[in-house]
């Protein structure tokens, strides 16, 4: 304000003079009567001691100076992966889903006027379905990780047993995010030693009182399995199969969970529509089987008709949900990852199943060069069989320690194993992803760097 | 003069009476759109990606082989499709959205641009953390803004929506009465009868027993109720200030102190917070530890049901047993603490992969920033200011559900004043949608009739408001003119006329399938 009187904030409408008037309206002589229910020892009479009101021009120089101090994966030659991708979202996702409508919009309670948000749930869940192999998918959860914990909670539900087996293959963020919540609820858990090929070690261990298996394919350590028998030896025991994905792109080229016999998909689907924004938000993928539904956490939006016949979409099978259940529902949660399934289900309908399936060719066909690249370096050992877009290799010196150095070149390396378990003894061991925005002469970079720094 | 070309013409109204139904479905700039699955999309790609040299054949056996079911839009197709989709939505950006309890403010742009940013979105949770040091740097920033506002010593980032953050908070309440041995004798979670589902369902989730506190007649927590349920046996007492009913809970600070003497921890679902900060801070009410929306009070976008953001605060009491992973200034720069060991060695575990929403957490700060902590103290008293507008412009027509003193930053009505009308809340709403509004949050909370509970937000002009408040008066008079069928049909003008969502939870259909006979490709 020219007299410097009055706060002259950009998002607030009010002028003083409204303020007035309205406070004549409601019958109150000044705001403070309107916050008199306030005990007197609470009410603070100014601002707090944080700077003042600042304009889009300081609060942009300000951010953007702390954003220039990261180093941006597309900056760099780049091999992160672990549980979160970099993979080329086209334009178009992030132009659509800043749409004013889809952006500034609630969760559709009123479904006349929130079409347009329903029915990209109704197409995203299908998508899921059939991306994952599963007759029925929610319409998401936070992220893979907390998919997982509640895929765990709904078997024990489902089986009235107690105990999970957790895969050693199964991220160590994933199985730590699992276990602090579920161990809350009692659910024990046996987590079995991490191992390039861990799978091969679960079915001795499924029992009686197992109330699922968790697996995870392609896991941690790049590791393709075909998981068809160890769903047949836990559905023996009456057990359920969850089988996590953290690469969303690897079902384009690997057989669906669902192909497989997985009772509960529980997977990340940053991959696809997603940037990397340092961890979240992400998109949990939730997937099942039909005759589990009113076990499931989560929403889901159906398909219905309205007065005048026509097909419409609505939030369905709210009955297990906390707002009508309260104490007694599936799962406490509420908010799911909408914006996020937008941007997945435009990137996915822009891929199509051929786009899909040649992203994830290229996908492996990067991560077999940067293989062959890296095993040619004396000292360096890939230990990962089969995979996908992601493999493991022994390295002769510590990895976090290589990984700095390499960073220190410029150069993101990937993931030292350690920096998810420091207890499993691998500190030599390396996670290296590759995707189609890996380049040839990346790949040569990291080579190069990494035949020195080993040496 | 000759015969013109009537292109180009300057158009007049015809006088026609009747409204015919149009051919197609479609009406006007609403176009009628299938779904991906039902159009010429099978084997089609709109993307250009380069040949794969490989086939996938070294993988053998595990390669997929069968359709999956996937149709490809080109990019025209892709934006019409979703353009289309998006215009059958109402929005923040169109109009009021005044959803009780759900805080829909403008989104500023400003904070969609700075969380794009490549040095924001474009970073790897597990780069080297001398590799991005801006990002702690931002994480740290947030943090001191969130305690500062809050009168609290710490935070936990990480929960991803506001229920999250009520399972982090009881997660810390459990673990430290594990820390004193007293896990095991308190196993109840005391939450009053207007709360939040989600409230009764994390405690549940965190394996508690929900024990209900009644409500007084002045819609608060009932104190003497609350004393006598209060014990050895309870863990933690679970408060929304202000209350569902738009109420600042008067007896705050005897709960709180009450809560304390039991032994117990107070929660606080802050989902509310928008109608005090900057004017009061949690801290200094008693507050053990808090959920913040981010998405709520601090704007970041609802994205049509998410992602959110639900940081927590927390006491000193229960800092030390916050989840892995928090921001530590050294003086030298940032850490990340990831796991329980040295000064995070109490902490409860860990409730996600990564660092929980870092494109929200940019949001959030670039909007605290840009009001700063007068903006903050502001958008409290216009939020409050607004609430109570609605109530004094609306009471005369409509009941009050607590008429007496100020409303916080939400307005309640029940529905007494619908009573011989044979028109519901529902119907009301409905009515209202026609208008061209979105409806107040309806039959919530619970402890109210016919519940309409009204959040205006500070972001709306008093001309907004006047709209609004002039539809409504419309509408209330109709309904006690006996204008019946107005209410009973509505929506008549919305994309869809009233959805049967019994229909839909009957015989759950939750994705598309292939038309029985169909040569489609799936």
């Amino acid at each position: 304000m020219p007299d410097g009187s009055e706060l002259n904030m950009r998002y607030l409408p009010l002028t003083a003079d409204d303020r007035e008037a309205m406070l004549a309206a409601i019958g109150a002589k000044s705001i403070d009567d309107l916050f008199v229910d306030v005990p007197e020892s609470a009410r603070l009479s100014g601002p707090v001691d944080l700077p003042r009101v600042a304009g889009e021009l300081e609060v942009e120089r300000a951010l953007s100076a702390m954003a220039a101090k990261n180093k941006t994966a597309g900056s760099v030659p780049f091999f992160c992966g672990a549980g979160a991708y970099k993979h080329h979202v086209p334009a178009t996702v992030d132009h659509v889903i800043q749409r004013s409508e889809f952006l500034t919009s609630y969760t559709p309670y009123q479904p006349e006027i929130a079409q347009g948000t329903l029915q990209y749930l109704y197409e995203f869940q299908t998508q899921v379905a059939n991306l994952t192999g599963m007759p029925v998918a929610n319409a998401s959860l936070y992220d893979g990780s907390t998919a997982m914990a509640e895929g765990v909670l709904m078997a024990t539900r489902v089986t009235r047993r107690n105990k999970a087996v957790i895969s050693g293959g199964v991220h160590p963020h994933y199985v730590k995010a699992t276990e602090t919540v579920v161990h809350a609820m009692g659910v024990e858990t046996q987590v079995l030693p991490a191992a390039v090929d861990a799978e091969a070690d679960v079915i001795a261990q499924i029992g009686p009182d197992t109330a699922c298996v968790v697996v995870q394919t392609p896991n941690v350590f790049g590791t393709a399995t075909d998981v068809t028998k160890i769903a047949e030896a836990a559905q023996a025991n009456g057990a359920l199969l969850i089988v996590v994905v953290t690469e969303a792109v690897s079902m384009g080229l690997l057989k669906s969970p669902g192909e497989m016999g997985a009772d509960i998909v529980a997977g990340e689907g940053q991959s696809i529509g997603n940037a990397l924004n340092y961890g979240g938000p992400y998109i949990g993928l939730f997937a099942t089987r039909e005759k589990l539904l009113r076990q499931t956490p989560g929403r889901y939006c159906g398909e219905t008709v309205d007065a005048e016949g026509k097909r419409g979409f609505v939030l369905t099978l709210s009955t297990r949900e906390q707002h009508i259940r309260r104490d007694k529902a599936t799962s406490n949660i509420c908010t799911n990852s909408g914006l996020c399934c937008l941007a997945f289900t435009i990137h996915m309908s822009l891929l199509g199943e051929t786009g899909l399936r040649q992203l994830a060719l290229l996908n492996h066909e990067k991560a077999l060069a940067t293989r062959d690249a890296l095993a040619a370096i004396e000292g360096v050992e890939v230990l990962t069989p089969r995979f996908f877009n992601e493999f493991a290799v022994k390295l002769p010196k510590n990895a976090a320690e290589v990984v700095e150095t390499l960073a220190a070149q410029g150069i993101l390396a990937g993931v030292p194993y350690s920096r998810l378990a420091p207890e499993a003894g691998m500190d030599d061991v390396l996670l290296v992803a590759a995707t189609e925005t890996t380049l040839d002469a990346d790949i040569q970079i990291l080579a190069t760097a990494l035949k020195a720094a080993v040496a | 003069m000759s015969t013109m070309n009537n292109v180009g013409r300057p158009t007049t109204p015809n006088a026609v009476s009747e409204k015919p139904a149009t051919l197609t479905g479609g009406r006007g700039l609403l176009q009628n759109e299938p779904l991906i699955f039902e159009g010429e999309g099978w084997g089609k790609t709109g993307v250009d990606l380069a040949t794969p040299k490989t086939d996938g054949s070294d993988l053998g056996d595990l390669v997929r082989r069968d359709p999956i079911g996937l149709p490809g839009l080109s990019e025209p197709e892709a934006m019409r499709h979703y353009v289309r989709l998006s215009q059958k939505n109402h929005a923040i950006d169109l109009a009021i959205y005044p959803l009780g309890s759900c805080t829909m403010k403008h989104n500023p742009r400003l904070n969609e641009k700075m969380a794009r940013l490549a040095g924001f979105s474009d970073i790897h949770p597990l780069q080297p953390q001398s590799t991005v040091q801006g990002a702690l740097e931002l994480m740290d920033s947030l943090s001191h803004w969130l305690t500062t506002l809050t009168g609290m010593p710490a935070v936990a980032l990480s929960p991803k929506a506001g229920a999250h953050g009520e399972l982090c908070g009881l997660m810390a309440i459990r673990a430290a009465h594990e820390a004193k041995g007293e896990h095991e004798q308190r196993r109840k979670v005391l939450v009053p009868t207007s709360a939040h589902g989600t409230n009764p369902a994390t405690a549940a989730f965190v394996g508690y027993t929900v024990v209900e506190v009644a409500q007084t007649e002045d819609g608060r927590v009932d104190v003497t109720d609350l004393a006598s349920k209060l014990g050895p046996d309870v863990a933690a007492i679970m408060v929304t200030n202000p209350n569902t009913c738009g109420l600042f809970e008067r007896d705050i600070m005897e709960i709180s102190r009450l809560t304390h003497e039991a032994g117990a921890y107070f929660y606080c679902d802050g989902a509310n917070f928008n109608a005090i900060v900057g004017r009061v801070r949690p801290g200094d009410l008693g507050v053990d530890a808090m959920h913040i929306n981010l998405h709520k009070t601090f704007s970041t976008p609802h994205g049509g049901g998410g992602p959110g953001a639900g940081p927590v605060v927390l006491s000193e009491a229960l800092a030390p047993f916050a989840p892995a992973p928090w921001v530590v200034n050294t003086g030298e720069g940032f850490k990340l603490v990831e796991r329980e060991e040295d000064e995070a060695a109490q902490a409860f575990g860990r409730l996600c992969a990564f660092q929980g929403q870092m494109g929200m957490y940019v949001r959030a700060l670039s909007y605290m920033m840009s009001h700063g902590a007068d903006g903050l103290r502001q958008v409290a008293e216009d939020a409050v200011l607004n609430a109570n507008y609605i109530k004094a412009r609306l009471s005369d027509l409509m009941s009050a559900a607590f008429p007496d003193g100020p409303c916080m930053h939400e307005a309640l009505f029940d529905d007494e004043w619908l009573k011989g009308t044979d028109i519901t809340t529902l119907d009301f709403a409905k009515a209202l949608i026609d208008e061209g509004f979105h409806p107040m949050t309806m039959y919530f909370p619970l402890v109210v009739h016919g519940a309409m509970l009204i959040e205006p937000t500070e972001t709306e002009s008093k001309a907004e408001l006047d709209r609004f408040i002039e539809a409504m008066r419309l509408l209330a008079q109709a309904a006690k003119a006996g204008d019946v069928d107005r209410f009973k049909g509505a929506p008549f003008h919305a994309p869809m006329r009233r959805l049967d969502e019994t229909k839909a939870a009957r015989s759950p259909k939750l994705r598309w399938v292939k038309p029985e006979g169909s040569n489609q490709a799936a």
